[in-house]
């Protein structure tokens, strides 16, 4: 186990900065995910732990160790600083016991390691097979196998799950989190899929344009996100122009109560499509909404409404039975508290997310 | 004709290393490969430059008597219309092959794939050879344009066969689902999906032709190749010769550009993820016989014709005694001409490759468009320049077989670099950063992951050069040191001379031994798995 440490990392390719200062903290025995849209530096700032590449500024520590920075470059193989990119990226050439083998010492090799970590991953008796004798999932499941054995101080995982379909991902992300926390191990999740980040990760680190933007427990990044940005980029949300006073927001909505402190003066209120609940008319504080659409996900629903002022909101409604008719006019209320963040000065757009 | 490599992970933007400016850096990624590859294709450029050296010397006014002829337009003419007409035929028969093969019921299809490549493994003086001493005073344009289609088609039916092997099946049932019929279908799809295939193979071809010596000698057909050797061979003319050389690289020069040119303008074409299908075959129904009856006829003419000359010349029996104890010497002369040669071109291929496939950029690919120049270049001329080189520049090589590996890695660098550049392929930087991610160094790595990956490809490049060298015919001719004789000059000179019988047993051997590449070639390129998986 072993903490690793990041301070003010940047990386340039010619004129394009990569990482724009980079200040993070992995925890020991814990999995931290880096969430972000494409081309924000997540593979960089992984390629910089691995030691694949040389920072331009900026230090890295493991256990207090500097292994860049400063004018030092610990090679990749002295760092113990183990990845898992994303098509597995097997050895072709050798058995699944060998590649599981592979980083161990000759010693070891012969011992029960690589028994044990095939089977922390679900693959125990696979060691005879050759690599493309195994699903998409299975050589995912070797290549973590083959960076736990050595017991590697920090384990970097490349979108390793990106490559396979729905179903089979989120098994294998919940067995993975199981074997890297049975095996007392220190990862490092670099994603853009942010259900991933939330559901298997310890610590969710966001970033965008190379920088940081807040760093958390999946709970805090998504209860209360750094700005609007990233409330729209970890989950579906609902943003409202308003304007707050006393700790309390005029919206579209209605008043609602703000969690945490916000100036008076234009915001920019979020309130979770979770939070929209469809109440029975003439309610308190419910307000008339028209039905847009409605789509079904099985274990819930979302509903796109329009209120009376135009302002397009959602709803997710749970346990919907039968579908509310498209065009009928509803009644709607917000269930707790919204954030607000001071409004952006006016002409300056929320920074566009990109999904890729 | 283009390496093609693959890659597993991000791509490498240029370690960085300290000391070096970022520009630089970029510009030239891995300083210490691509000095190497520089030097490489320097080497490769000897013969290109020392032509325009050696005929430069002889003073404008020399040349342009030399160069303004009748004879010299003459020339051209038919060289280049012998270039187009095999080169339509060899597109005809080698795409029409290819899609019976590969996209319809036609019985015995897998034996058709291997009979139609199997031409490649004979010589074109070879199969002249063959064909004058079983038809009596064959000689001229079109005897020798049915040769060389005969000897060179299967340049476009590999690489053809092996695109449609390859292509996306979607992508036709989608023009069928929108209204397209079979045909239409093929011409506004398939042949498309084709086209850069198709082009590169046809490319081939013309070069070839372009540069080919002993079938039009053979058969006594006037092209530049035969004028250019009789001017140095007969007279000593060497200004005639140098001049009439440069006539043709200057022809080479100009249909590499003129393929560089179509390139531009054709896409690339990807296949997008998912598991390959065997495309939908289509039932020739009674249309199989005449089908058929077309492969059969071409495997008659390519391979029958020689097959039953050789034969029945070896069963007239060898007429000298010791003959036997000739044809091993030469035999051994092959092989170490074409061993050294194999070496020498691995040697200057490892770094050019590696470059390609590890360091794409504009560098790289000048370089290897440099080489591709070098290769293009026939035989003749590579012989003739790299003569005067070894004459007056590099004498203590001259009459070795160095100079012959010079000559042989120069004309085969391409072909060397190619293989290096697909092994490479075979070890993406993915592989070995996992490797040292894992706690081993630079040479562990090397040992245990990239050699084991790449050395089957590499051998295989080792494999084709040496055995092209073996078929090598006017640059040993000119090369090889005085009284050395191959198993391909043995049979020239004695085919000179109208002695058949003699040559036979030579010509034997060398089909023989190139066919072994020709095999690697068909297996590797995927015609021959099982299809059915389903």
């Amino acid at each position: 186990m072993s903490e690793v440490g990041l301070t003010g990392v940047v990386k340039r390719y010619g004129a394009v900065t990569a990482l724009a200062g980079v200040d993070l903290t992995v925890p020991a025995g814990a999995l931290t995910a880096v969430l972000g849209p494409s081309g924000c530096g997540k593979t960089t700032l992984l390629r910089c732990l691995a030691g694949f590449e040389r920072l331009d500024a900026g230090e890295i520590r493991v256990d207090g160790r500097t292994v860049a920075g400063g004018g030092r470059h610990v090679p990749a193989h002295r760092r113990r600083i183990a990845v898992v990119p994303q098509e597995g990226a097997l050895f072709p050439h050798l058995s699944v016991a060998a590649n599981v083998g592979y980083g161990l010492d000759r010693s070891a090799r012969r011992g029960e390691r690589v028994d044990e970590v095939l089977a922390l991953v679900g693959l125990a008796g696979y060691g005879d097979r050759m690599p493309h004798q195994l699903s998409g999932g299975q050589q995912q499941r070797v290549a973590v196998a083959r960076a736990l054995a050595p017991r590697p101080s920090l384990v970097l995982l490349d979108e390793p799950f990106s490559a396979l379909d729905a179903g089979l991902r989120a098994g294998l992300r919940h067995d993975i989190r199981a074997a890297l926390r049975a095996d007392g191990a220190t990862g490092v999740l670099v994603t853009h899929d942010q259900g991933e980040a939330l559901s298997v990760a310890d610590r969710v680190v966001v970033l965008r344009t190379g920088r940081v933007v807040q760093a958390g427990t999946p709970s805090e990044v998504y209860r209360e996100p750094a700005d609007p940005w990233v409330a729209g980029f970890v989950g579906e949300a609902v943003l409202l122009p308003a304007v707050a006073e006393a700790g309390r927001a005029a919206t579209p909505l209605g008043l609602l109560p703000i969690a945490g402190g916000v100036p008076d003066g234009p915001v920019t209120v979020l309130v979770r499509p979770e939070q929209v609940r469809v109440v029975p008319g003439g309610s308190s504080g419910a307000v008339a909404a028209t039905v847009l659409r409605h789509d079904f996900h099985g274990h819930d629903a979302l509903v796109a409404l329009r209120l009376a002022d135009g302002t397009r909101v959602t709803a997710r409604v749970w346990d919907p039975g039968e579908p509310v008719p498209v065009g009928v006019e509803v009644a709607v209320a917000v269930a707790g508290a919204a954030r607000a963040w001071p409004a952006q000065p006016s002409g300056a757009p929320v920074p566009a997310v990109m999904i890729g | 004709m283009t390496a093609t490599t693959t890659g597993v992970g991000p791509a490498r933007t240029g370690p960085a290393r300290s000391g070096v400016p970022a520009g630089l850096r970029r510009l030239a990624p891995r300083p210490a490969l691509l000095a190497a590859s520089t030097a490489a294709v320097a080497v490769a450029l000897v013969p290109l430059v020392y032509l325009g050296v050696r005929t430069a010397e002889a003073g404008a006014d020399r040349i342009a008597a030399e160069l303004w002829t009748s004879r010299v337009g003459l020339l051209a003419l038919r060289s280049l219309a012998l270039a187009a007409v095999v080169t339509a035929a060899c597109v005809l028969i080698g795409v029409g092959a290819a899609w019976l093969v590969t996209r319809t019921d036609l019985p015995g299809r897998r034996l058709f794939a291997v009979l139609a490549a199997l031409p490649l493994a004979v010589p074109t003086y070879i199969a002249a050879f063959a064909w004058v001493s079983t038809v009596d005073r064959l000689e001229g344009f079109w005897p020798a344009a049915l040769v060389l289609t005969l000897c060179s088609y299967p340049y476009v039916f590999l690489p053809v066969a092996a695109a449609l092997h390859g292509a996306d099946p979607a992508q036709e049932e989608v023009s069928r689902s929108l209204g397209r019929g079979g045909w239409r279908t093929f011409t506004d799809v398939t042949l498309r999906q084709i086209r850069p295939a198709t082009a590169a193979g046809a490319l081939l071809v013309a070069l070839y032709v372009l540069s080919d010596f002993g079938a039009v000698s053979i058969l006594r057909a006037d092209t530049f190749t035969r004028a250019i050797f009789i001017a140095f061979d007969l007279g000593f003319d060497r200004t005639g010769a140098l001049v009439l050389s440069c006539v043709l690289v200057a022809l080479t020069v100009l249909l590499l550009g003129g393929e560089t040119l179509t390139r531009r303008r054709g896409a690339r074409y990807a296949r997008l993820g998912g598991a390959r299908r065997p495309p939908l075959r289509l039932r020739l129904g009674a249309a199989r016989w005449p089908a058929l009856a077309a492969l059969v006829g071409v495997a008659a003419l390519a391979l029958g014709v020689p097959a039953v000359s050789l034969a029945r010349r070896l069963a007239a029996g060898v007429s000298r005694p010791g003959a036997l104890t000739e044809v091993l010497a030469a035999a051994g002369n092959s092989l170490t001409f074409s061993l050294a040669g194999a070496a020498l071109t691995m040697l200057l291929a490892l770094p050019l490759g590696l470059l390609t496939a590890r360091a794409p950029g504009p560098l790289a690919t000048a370089l290897d468009r440099l080489a591709y120049l070098a290769h293009a270049l026939p035989g003749v001329v590579i012989g003739l320049s790299l003569i005067f080189f070894g004459i007056t520049v590099a004498y203590p090589l001259y009459q070795t077989r160095w100079l012959l590996a010079l000559a042989y890695a120069t004309l085969f660098l391409p072909l060397a670099v190619g293989a290096v550049a697909g092994a490479a392929g075979q070890a993406p930087p993915g592989l070995e950063e996992v490797a040292r991610s894992l706690g081993r160094g630079p040479w562990t790595v090397l040992r245990t992951v990239t050699l084991p990956l790449t050395l089957p490809g590499i051998g295989a490049g080792a494999a084709l050069v040496f055995l092209t060298g073996m078929k090598e015919l006017p640059a040993t001719l000119l090369l090889r040191p005085t009284g050395t004789d191959t198993l391909a000059t043995e049979l020239w000179t004695n085919t000179a001379v109208g002695a058949y019988a003699a040559a036979a047993p030579y010509a034997a051997l060398l089909v023989a031994i190139s066919a072994v590449p020709t095999w690697l070639l068909v297996a590797r390129s995927g015609l021959l798995e099982k299809e059915d998986r389903r």
